[in-house]
């Protein structure tokens, strides 16, 4: 107690916490080629699972041989749907309450779909016997067009459900309909469309794409018969969930179960859903005895696990006529594919697209969502996005452009106009949720005084005129985004997953030397978790982030949590985090009061110690706490220094942001070249901004993939025709241009840090700002919309309707 | 993604490599690169016993220039295209062209000898060859021949090589005056939507010799003799370019891929060519 107190401010920053660069802690084993990734386990005695695959979009399975498979020196077993349907394992639930086939029961319903799985010795092997297994098809008509779904002569896809009116979500019409959801008010909403001065209509279609994660999908599962335990180690954004799904489909206790997500590279939404790949690992393991490893390759990947978006969204907006917004009508056509196999919270089967009014004050909206089965791949996952809200953010930040155009008015100004005022917040939106805080004029000011938006206009106009004179042949565009994400699922009241409510945890222990060892039941997959959780403890409990281990992903040890996507690991696990740090501090100033024999309201907090007030002089570090905390009898305390937190969030979080892109496009070749992209992003309290920095410029790196070209595209007899990255467009850093990040932070006030998750927000933001800049360009030439992905033979086409080649 | 079984052998000479190639028979080819056939083999498009690398010849190796004539190895790499600061002095079209091949881990491994030989439209090399009007030279088990780039490719993957010869190198006349390799792809790694190899010779205001090859706009590369006769004479006026473009449109087939459809391509064919004759004119 007689050493130098340092300052406060030197203190402060020895810790790392809230709001400082920390490097991240993960980079040093991702940058030596030292992760440990899915593939990288390696068993003893482990066999290898490759699944035969359809060729066909529609077809019956007549009959399946596998008898020259199972010739083939190394073949173990071929598992058919008959194999596991004593188990009631041929089918399983998806996340969205329809089910799924695991192997082909009778009949194949995308290309790519599972059909057999061979286990072998060795992993050629398994592929030389996939190519021996003889399947015997009958293809049937093909529905690829999700509008021709509920036609007289469409096929019926799901004969498993034909008869069944009522589906998860409430009554279905139609043999190939899922679902309506239906929010807001219709009657009002077409009231007011009817008689507004104003009214824009559009068809925007979010195209079909698949997040493209450096690992793809796969596990090693390993079932012990000795003790009767399964281990399974997977590409998984949810461990628990998978934990407690895996029990209730296999029927094995839940402590019998134990699943690690070790360095999974990246998920994007890709490795929520539970996948046929996983059920077959486990029966396999559970028949042979033996740990079996399954690790689809790219191709697989692209055809078969969850792709992302496929909505198709019809949308009418209303305004006065000097631009106040008064309503906003949408029917979105949802094509999900063969089964519905959403990851979305169970009373939401079109996630949170009913956050499609965006970042504007919209009194009457209206949102129906229909469900559609069609030959394609399952999924309908969140890419890089809360549940849909990419879609959503789509929808109107292209209904803003639409009716701006009607308005003879600039897209900024109108923006402006329309924004959700600083002091109506909490805002409660038309369509039924409440947005915690925002300051939209302030971040839209900033972001167009930064780019100079009007000089922009200016050169953009001289730009016109030069192209109209022959002088040039590039046409400039400017995109506006200003988008309001809807994150951090969610209040348990309104937010589960097959029943599983949506809180999250945080288990620390401090260890009596003072350093500390922290879990979750989250998963990063690159968000850098390790990093920014220790830099949330370290500021509540005073402990360098240091010297704070992080540890997710084993649900033996870590707590019970949801997972990682949806933006939610900061709103509620970094909820749960600081809470726990306070329970931790709190038992603190209990132990820091006896040790300093003063009443505990007699001290107070400073930043790594607790002090007796009055008397700076006086004081005992957390360091010295946690020694005491284990090593001194102190009467009415236990020992020890630990804490729990579970924690079921209030509500969601709001981040927004506002982005300006500027591109140069090449009328006659359809090239585009972005030559300047702007982001501010307001994640309310900025934990640390270079993993913010590096989070944007990731996701703004994947919506450009998105808006520019990365498509998952069918033929008519649907045959995936982008199944490789040839045409799978995954931009490398040639094709990546530079991005400006700036900021504004307005805390979420309900989150005990005021954090409120960034790592999707460049990708809710990007994708519009991108294609409205390529919408742009052609403004001047009459064009309202043209549909992404904005490749170059598209740009170019629409250059060419226009005229542009005359 | 994975190939079936195959036995690897690498011979040390160009000898023992035909001896093995007509020993071993259809179920046998040649690998150099392997950027096209390993991706092949992988998604089981083709099938095959023996795979003979070229690897350890040292011979398929190196960059050869005496009066005028260079001669390339088979086995030289792109990379070591674009470093040789020889080949960049007597032919920096070649350079040009390699630059435009995918990305730097590719162009490591991938050989001129196995970007012509192969016979993929999609190839760069085999246009530019065309338009350099280089010749190829096979050995086979009767010996030696020379077969011309521009009698070379019969369809895709069908050339005038025999199964049982080795394109061991590629030699073609140090080019005169201007050059381009102009093309348009969707992103680094991809083949080209469009591309033209373009060399032109000018004395004064004139054109004196002109030379164009498209690629990847049929199922062979396009060279077209019409297109540079139209500019030779020419001070490359308007005209005469619009009348070399028309040639040489003439002489493409585009099919439609995901790159986009039919008309698309006839028009950025046009472009590019055009392109690259203002750029190879800017250099005569």
């Amino acid at each position: 107690m007689n050493e130098m107190t340092p300052p406060k401010n030197e203190r402060s920053a020895a810790l790392k916490g809230l709001g400082t660069a920390r490097k991240r802690v993960e980079d040093l084993r991702f940058t030596q080629g030292k992760g440990n990734y899915v593939d990288d386990i390696q068993q003893p005695g482990m066999l290898f699972g490759d699944f035969v695959r359809s060729p066909y979009a529609h077809a019956r399975v007549k009959s399946i041989n596998a008898e020259a498979a199972l010739a083939l020196p190394g073949v173990v077993a071929v598992l058919t749907a008959k194999d596991l349907e004593p188990l009631s394992l041929h089918w399983m639930p998806t996340l969205a309450g329809d089910k799924q086939m695991v192997l082909a029961d009778g009949k194949v319903l995308f290309q790519g779909q599972e059909v057999a799985f061979v286990i072998a010795e060795d992993r050629y092997i398994a592929a030389d016997a996939v190519e021996l297994v003889e399947v015997d098809y009958e293809e049937r008509p093909v529905l690829v067009d999700p509008m021709k779904a509920e036609l007289p002569d469409a096929p019926v896809l799901r004969e498993d459900i034909a008869d069944t009116l009522e589906g998860a979500h409430g009554p279905r019409r139609h043999p190939n309909h899922i679902f309506t959801w239906e929010q807001g008010d219709k009657a009002a909403t077409e009231a007011v469309i009817a008689e507004a001065p104003v009214v824009a209509e559009e068809m925007v279609y979010y195209h079909r794409t698949h997040p493209c994660p450096l690992e793809t999908c796969g596990c090693v599962a390993s079932m012990d018969k000795v003790n009767g335990k399964l281990t399974v180690w997977g590409t998984f954004q949810a461990p628990h969930v998978v934990r407690t799904v895996a029990s209730l489909l296999s029927g094995i206790a839940e402590h019998n179960i134990r699943i690690i997500s070790p360095d999974i590279g990246g998920g994007f939404g890709n490795k929520v859903g539970v996948y046929p790949g996983y059920v077959c690992s486990i029966v396999a393991s559970i028949v042979t005895g033996k740990p079996v490893k399954w690790i689809e390759d790219r191709m697989e990947n692209l055809m078969s696990t969850a792709f992302a978006r496929d909505y198709w969204m019809k949308g009418k907006i209303a305004a006065t006529a000097d631009g106040k917004i008064t309503g906003l009508w949408c029917h979105t056509t949802a094509d999900h594919g063969a089964f519905d196999a959403c990851a979305d919270p169970t009373k939401f089967p079109a996630g949170f697209m009913n956050i499609c009014t965006g970042s504007y004050d919209i009194p009457t909206a209206y949102l129906a969502v229909d469900g559609i089965y069609t030959n394609k791949a399952p999924g309908g996952v969140a890419y890089r996005c809360s549940f849909r809200v990419t879609e959503a953010a789509y929808f109107i930040e292209r209904m803003i452009e639409v009716l701006a155009i009607k308005l003879g008015m600039d897209a900024a100004e109108l923006r402006a106009k329309n924004f959700i005022r600083k002091d109506q917040f909490p805002y409660n939106s038309a369509l039924g949720w409440e947005y915690d805080s925002g300051d939209y004029h302030t971040a839209w000011d900033k972001a167009l005084k930064a780019v100079d938006y009007d000089g922009l206009r200016r050169e953009q106009a001289e730009r016109l005129e030069a192209f109209k004179r022959g002088e040039t042949r590039k046409l400039m565009g400017i995109g506006l985004t200003h988008f309001t994400e809807i994150v951090g699922a969610g209040p348990v009241k309104n937010c589960d997953i097959l029943g599983m409510g949506m809180f999250d945890s945080c288990e620390i222990r401090i260890h009596p030397t003072g350093s500390a060892i922290a879990r979750l039941g989250t998963i990063s997959q690159g968000q850098g978790h390790a990093t920014t959780f220790a830099q949330i403890l370290a500021s509540e409990t005073g402990i360098p982030a240091d010297d704070i281990t992080i540890e997710e992903g084993d649900t033996d040890t870590a707590p019970y949590g949801l997972g990682t996507y949806g933006s939610r690991s900061t709103p509620v696990a970094g909820a749960a985090t600081a809470l726990a740090g306070r329970k931790i501090r709190a038992k603190a100033q209990m132990i820091a009061a006896y040790l300093l024999e003063v009443h505990d309201n007699d001290i107070e907090w400073d930043v790594d110690r607790f002090v007796v007030k009055g008397a700076p002089e006086r004081f005992k570090t957390m360091k010295e706490i946690a020694y005491a905390a284990y090593n001194q009898a102190i009467p009415g305390v236990e020992p020890g220094l630990e804490a729990v937190s579970y924690y079921d969030p209030p509500n969601m979080t709001y981040p927004f942001g506002a982005y300006i892109c500027v591109l140069d496009i090449d009328v006659d070749t359809g090239e585009a070249e972005v030559r300047k992209f702007y982001a501010l992003d307001d994640c309310g309290t900025r934990i640390n901004p270079m993993i913010i920095e590096g989070q944007v410029h990731g996701g703004l790196t994947e919506a450009l993939a998105i808006a520019m070209g990365q498509e998952i595209a069918y033929d008519e007899i649907g045959n995936v025709k982008t199944g490789t990255l040839m045409d799978f467009f995954l931009p490398t850093a040639w094709e990546t241009p530079n991005y400006t990040t700036d900021y504004t932070e307005t805390p979420s006030p309900h989150h005990p840090i005021g954090a409120k998750g960034v790592g999707e927000s460049p990708n809710v933001g990007g994708v519009p700002c991108f294609s409205n800049a390529v919408n742009d360009a052609f403004r001047a030439f009459g064009l309202t919309h043209t549909q992404m992905p904005h490749d170059h033979w598209r740009i170019w086409k629409t250059a060419h309707d226009l005229g542009l080649h005359a | 993604m994975i190939p079936g079984a195959f036995e690897y052998h690498r011979p040390e000479s160009v000898g023992a490599a035909v001896k093995l190639l007509a020993e071993l028979g259809e179920e046998s080819r040649v690998i150099a690169g392997g950027h096209s056939l390993i991706p092949m083999m992988k998604l089981r498009m083709a099938d095959l016993s023996h795979l003979i690398d070229l690897q350890k010849i040292d011979d398929l190796k190196g960059i050869r220039i005496e009066g005028g004539r260079i001669t390339i190895g088979a086995m030289t790499t792109q990379h070591e295209l674009i470093t040789n600061a020889a080949l960049q002095d007597a032919a920096p079209i070649l350079r040009e062209a390699a630059l435009q091949i995918a990305d730097p881990q590719v162009r490591y491994v991938g050989t001129l000898g196995g970007n012509v030989a192969n016979g993929d439209p999609g190839n760069d090399m085999p246009g530019l060859m065309q338009c350099l009007d280089a010749s190829f030279t096979l050995v086979g088990p009767d010996g030696e021949r020379q077969v011309a780039a521009r009698d070379f490719y019969e369809a895709a993957y069908f050339t005038a090589r025999a199964d049982e010869e080795i394109l061991t190198a590629v030699s073609f006349d140090a080019p005169q005056g201007g050059y381009a390799y102009e093309k348009q792809k969707r992103k680094i790694g991809d083949y080209a939507t469009a591309a033209a190899a373009v060399l032109i010779a000018r004395d004064g205001d004139r054109c004196t010799a002109a030379s164009i090859a498209m690629t990847n706009l049929a199922d062979t590369p396009t060279y077209s003799a019409e297109a540079g006769a139209a500019l030779v004479g020419s001070g490359l006026d308007d005209e005469a370019v619009k009348a070399a473009v028309t040639a040489a449109l003439s002489a493409i087939e585009p099919a439609e891929d995901n790159r986009g459809p039919v008309e698309f391509k006839m028009h950025v064919a046009g472009v590019i060519l055009r392109r690259a004759i203002d750029r190879a004119w800017s250099r005569a």
